[in-house]
């Protein structure tokens, strides 16, 4: 036996012992990755406009995000990492065009929902409880008339409960951007939502 | 007019850092000595809070299962 032969014997079962731990280190990324599947779910809902859109692109994200499983660093935030594909989608698919002309960005002062609920009649006046005024249906279309690049923070950070540092991962802009998006986007947000009150006449 | 001049105009716009934990601790605890004496300012931060809470209670629906099931469908099978 020559000694090329030896070796090449002595590398077939090594390469079949990486085979079988690259199979099992894929299966354990799809599972860690289906795990996340109800947050990611949850955060994906509102940066797209309706749940079938939302349905669509978790679907792709995770297409996507299966067929590259190689390019995740295992230890690294895997939420994260599925939610920046998520996000590139999004803006793949033209949504942010399409929303962002028509939509300003009015903002109201930080106290100025408050003022609005407790001054309208009916309902709980105290402060923890006077927030039940506002229905669900009120705070879906609310954030959903919020512009796209401030609704993503705020999806984000206070709904997904991703860091800041996450979030300028995620939609790769800085975190100073973040922070100040966050803060203008929750001023919009509350702006839409007084507005609704007004509305609904409460 | 400056908002230094208006103490409740500055807590105010100190009661989103306030609540994220992001104030130094002198604007923080500027922040909690008017908050100790005024009551029209602190129920406007407990609002914040329940706010914020409702919001995400009230905007998280539960993934379809018909989702989920077609979620697992796009694994790779093993070769």
């Amino acid at each position: 036996m020559t000694g090329a032969s030896v070796a090449a014997m002595a590398e077939a079962p090594s390469d079949a012992t990486r085979i079988a731990a690259e199979a099992r280190d894929r299966v354990r990324f799809e599972e860690e990755a289906l795990a996340l599947s109800d947050q990611v779910y949850r955060v994906a809902r509102h940066l797209a406009g309706s749940r079938e859109e939302a349905d669509d692109l978790v679907q792709e994200m995770y297409a996507r995000a299966f067929r590259s499983w190689r390019s995740y660093q295992p230890g690294t935030n895997l939420r994260a990492w599925l939610l920046r594909i998520l996000t590139n989608l999004n803006i793949d698919r033209g949504r942010r065009q399409q929303r962002a002309p028509q939509t300003q960005a009015l903002e109201a002062n930080d106290y100025y929902l408050y003022d609005k609920l407790a001054e309208s009649d009916g309902g709980p006046t105290d402060e923890e409880r006077v927030v039940e005024r506002l229905s669900q249906d009120d705070i879906v279309s609310a954030l959903s008339a919020v512009p796209h690049d401030f609704r993503d923070v705020i999806v984000l950070v206070d709904i997904g409960d991703f860091s800041y540092q996450d979030a300028a991962q995620i939609l790769d802009i800085p975190i100073g951007t973040v922070m100040s998006r966050l803060h203008r986007g929750r001023r919009v947000l509350k702006r839409e939502l007084a507005e609704s009150v007004a509305e609904d006449g409460t | 007019m400056n908002l230094y001049d208006d103490p409740c105009a500055h807590c105010e716009e100190m009661m989103q850092p306030y609540l994220d934990h992001i104030l130094s601790d002198a604007e923080r605890l500027e922040a909690e000595a008017h908050l100790d004496e005024c009551d029209w300012c602190r129920r406007r931060y407990r609002f914040e809070e329940s706010l914020r809470v409702y919001v995400r209670q009230v905007v998280s629906e539960p993934m379809p299962a018909e989702l989920k099931r077609k979620l697992a469908a796009l694994r790779i099978p093993l070769d």
